[in-house]
């Protein structure tokens, strides 16, 4: 049981890392080059621009549904999924 | 014409409840294509809403102690997403976003990344673990995850002082939109906003904010989507503004280079007679300045933004309501995606704004125009009228100059309809999206800090032999004190002193991320050391901003961290203090171990008990 517990914990933090780590480059790492990537055009937007308008917001969206989802399935593996009421 | 249980039937109820304001706005074009005055329909635009959110406030009332608290932990997860995303975008977001835009370009956008990238460290680090731990508030956690009323006492402290620097400005934007709309004075105005914001959360508490929320998340967004379609069809940006505005985007930035981005000195504009809280454009719409110091002050802007937003309780709290944990984690990707349909949209406001006005060969164009005839257009004599907008031909030369046009933020939003000649109709609805996003943020915030001085302080520590009937009565009692407590402030219009929204921010973070965060994290964390990180990360980040903020010493921001950015020095802190003196002082007791085991466990009973 004990065993059990420390590895779903052992997955939900890996999934953590991750997840924050991809939250970490669409949040600062991007717009630390923002005057370099500004030049690129997207959709005839600049790329920094674009970015911080919609790029960068659409991707946490992703994210997150994306890693809910992933975390579920740990959850389950591990047989602590909760039964819908 | 419903059966079954009331959270089935959700669907159906704000499917008729959408349909039904849709046919309202129809009727309302309809009175205005048969001349009745553009007064009449603001009036009856906010009335009639206000009514709606009343009726659902009055129909959630509730004797139960968590439904009161909690919403009796039954909001779908769909559902709690937009409840939690018109908590989240107050009138700031909906009336001054677009504005800012308008004024800041690309460097205000850090605004946007940071209210939407802090849901990744909500649903990452915290929502689910709240919620399967069962607390009330967000202090009920500190209160027992490290014990004793001293910790649970500094936890309401930040969240009394951050939640509060919040609600004043909501208060004050439904007493602007109050009395621009119903024609009454502003410190009246601000009395009708606060009635309308009780009248939905008091009966009811949670239960009666999250259905109130709900329905005003639909008219605010209605609001905010239609004016920006129907000015992209109208002008022919395209059908879908998103996607196509790439080539306004840099015809903007060929005009502003055309014109040139002149910054007036404070002489120029006091000798002018701008009146005060007007703006011109002097900064890139969508350029980014070279250099290190410029992407640091992007980045620790979002940092702030995005770390505050993990640390306030009235945000969080909207996650204790959901069935289970599960359905906790998905709320919180449903509630981002609510919000990120508001705040993709913003630039394209502020776009189709800055080009209607700035493009000369469009017909609503104004700059590189002759004065008299800008001065003739009918919506710039009313916003000049209300000293919303001023014109100062600094060069004397008889043309509008980019440098020369000035405007409040604020009026982006409410004005671009009239720019664009869309009929008043749409104006009395972006009224009341303003009115409904500006009551969704106060009546979170104020139950937030009621329910933490009700809960945490009453019950906990004054009185918990009380009875439900008593703790309900005096979480009631303290839900008027308080909001008249706020509407008192914003009536004497001191909102500029107590300091921009941001503050509410950089006090969560300050105070509240790492005695949350490493609650659940970091096994180790005790109560000693949880206590040190919420006094010592407050009283820092509380002296700097009292060192660099201009109403305080005014002292040039170290590293670029002004007052704004307060968070950081604050955060820095509070994670240092509590690192530092959770390690001299002993571990928790093998008691408090076992309750973090149980809390990183989504499956079994919660920590606290369901009616606690």
């Amino acid at each position: 049981m004990a065993s059990n517990r420390e590895a779903h914990w052992e997955k939900t933090h890996s999934l953590m890392v991750l997840t924050l780590a991809i939250w970490f480059f669409f949040s600062m790492v991007i717009f630390m080059f923002g005057h370099e990537i500004n030049g690129i055009k997207f959709l005839g937007y600049p790329l920094a621009y674009y970015m911080s308008a919609q790029g960068s917001l659409a991707a946490f969206v992703i994210l997150i549904f994306w890693s809910s989802g992933k975390q579920n399935q740990i959850d389950e593996e591990h047989g602590f999924g909760e039964s819908e009421e | 014409m419903f059966k079954g249980k009331f959270t089935d039937n959700l669907p159906k109820i704000y499917g008729t409840y959408t349909g039904g304001f849709l046919v309202f706005c129809l009727l309302m074009a309809l009175l205005e294509k048969n001349g009745v005055s553009a007064k009449t329909i603001g009036i009856l635009f906010l009335a009639f809403t206000i009514l709606i959110y009343a009726i659902i406030g009055v129909l959630s009332r509730t004797m139960q102690v968590d439904a009161y608290y909690v919403a009796g932990r039954e909001v779908p997860t769909v559902f709690n997403g937009m409840a939690t995303a018109a908590d989240w975008m107050s009138g700031a977001s909906f009336v001054a976003m677009a504005g800012g835009i308008f004024y800041g370009g690309y460097v205000y956008m850090a605004f946007l990344v940071g209210w939407t990238g802090g849901y990744v460290l909500v649903s990452s680090l915290l929502a689910p673990y709240l919620r399967k731990f069962g607390c009330y508030t967000v202090p009920d956690f500190i209160g027992t995850r490290y014990g004793g009323n001293a910790a649970r006492l500094c936890a309401v402290l930040v969240l009394v002082l951050a939640s509060f620097t919040y609600v004043t400005a909501q208060i004050n934007a439904t007493g602007t939109i109050a009395s621009r709309f119903l024609g009454i004075p502003f410190g009246v105005g601000v009395w009708v906003g606060l009635l309308s914001i009780l009248l939905c959360s008091m009966l009811g508490g949670m239960r009666a904010v999250t259905w109130t929320q709900v329905a005003q998340y639909i008219v605010l967004i209605i609001a905010y989507l239609i004016p920006i379609f129907w000015i992209s069809w109208k002008d022919g940006f395209g059908i879908f503004p998103h996607f196509q505005l790439g080539t306004e985007v840099q015809r903007i930035a060929a005009l502003e280079a055309q014109y040139g981005l002149v910054k007036n000195s404070a002489a120029a504009i006091k000798a002018a007679g701008v009146p005060g809280g007007l703006s011109y454009i002097s900064t890139p719409h969508s350029g980014v300045a070279p250099g290190a110091m410029n992407a640091w002050k992007y980045i620790s802007l979002a940092i702030c933004m995005m770390v505050g937003t993990a640390s306030l309780p009235h945000i969080l709290m909207r996650y204790f309501t959901t069935p289970s944990v599960k359905s906790a984690r998905r709320s919180v990707a449903w509630s981002l995606f609510f919000i990120f349909l508001l705040y993709f949209s913003a630039p394209m406001l502020a776009t189709l704004s800055k080009i209607s006005l700035l493009d000369p060969n469009l017909k609503t164009g104004i700059i590189g125009k002759p004065i008299k005839e800008v001065m003739a257009i009918e919506w710039v004599k009313q916003w000049i009228a209300v000293k919303q907008a001023y014109i100062a031909d600094f060069n004397k030369d008889g043309i509008l100059q980019l440098n020369e046009w000035f405007m409040r933020g604020d009026v982006v939003v409410l004005a671009t309809p009239e720019m664009a000649g869309l009929p008043y109709t749409i104006s009395g609805l972006v009224a009341a999206g303003g009115m409904a996003a500006a009551m969704s943020t106060a009546d979170g915030l104020i139950l937030a800090i009621a329910n933490a001085l009700s809960h945490d302080v009453y019950y906990n520590m004054i009185n918990p032999k009380a009875d439900v009937a008593k703790r309900l009565i005096v979480a009631r009692l303290l839900l008027v004190v308080i909001g008249a407590l706020g509407a008192y402030i914003a009536s004497m219009r001191l909102t500029g002193i107590l300091g921009a929204v941001a503050w509410a921010f950089d006090f969560a973070m300050s105070g509240l991320f790492f005695p949350l965060v490493l609650g659940v994290w970091w096994k180790r964390a005790n109560r000693a050391g949880a206590i040190a990180g919420m006094l010592i990360g407050l009283g820092v980040g509380t002296a700097y901003l009292v060192y660099v903020g201009p109403a305080f010493m005014a002292k040039t921001p170290i590293l670029g961290v002004d007052h704004l950015r307060f968070g950081i020095p604050g955060a820095l802190a509070s994670l240092i203090a509590m690192v530092v003196v959770s390690l001299a002082t002993k571990e928790p007791d093998a008691e408090t171990q076992r309750m973090v085991d149980e809390v990183r466990v989504p499956s079994g009973k919660p920590i606290l008990s369901k009616a606690h």
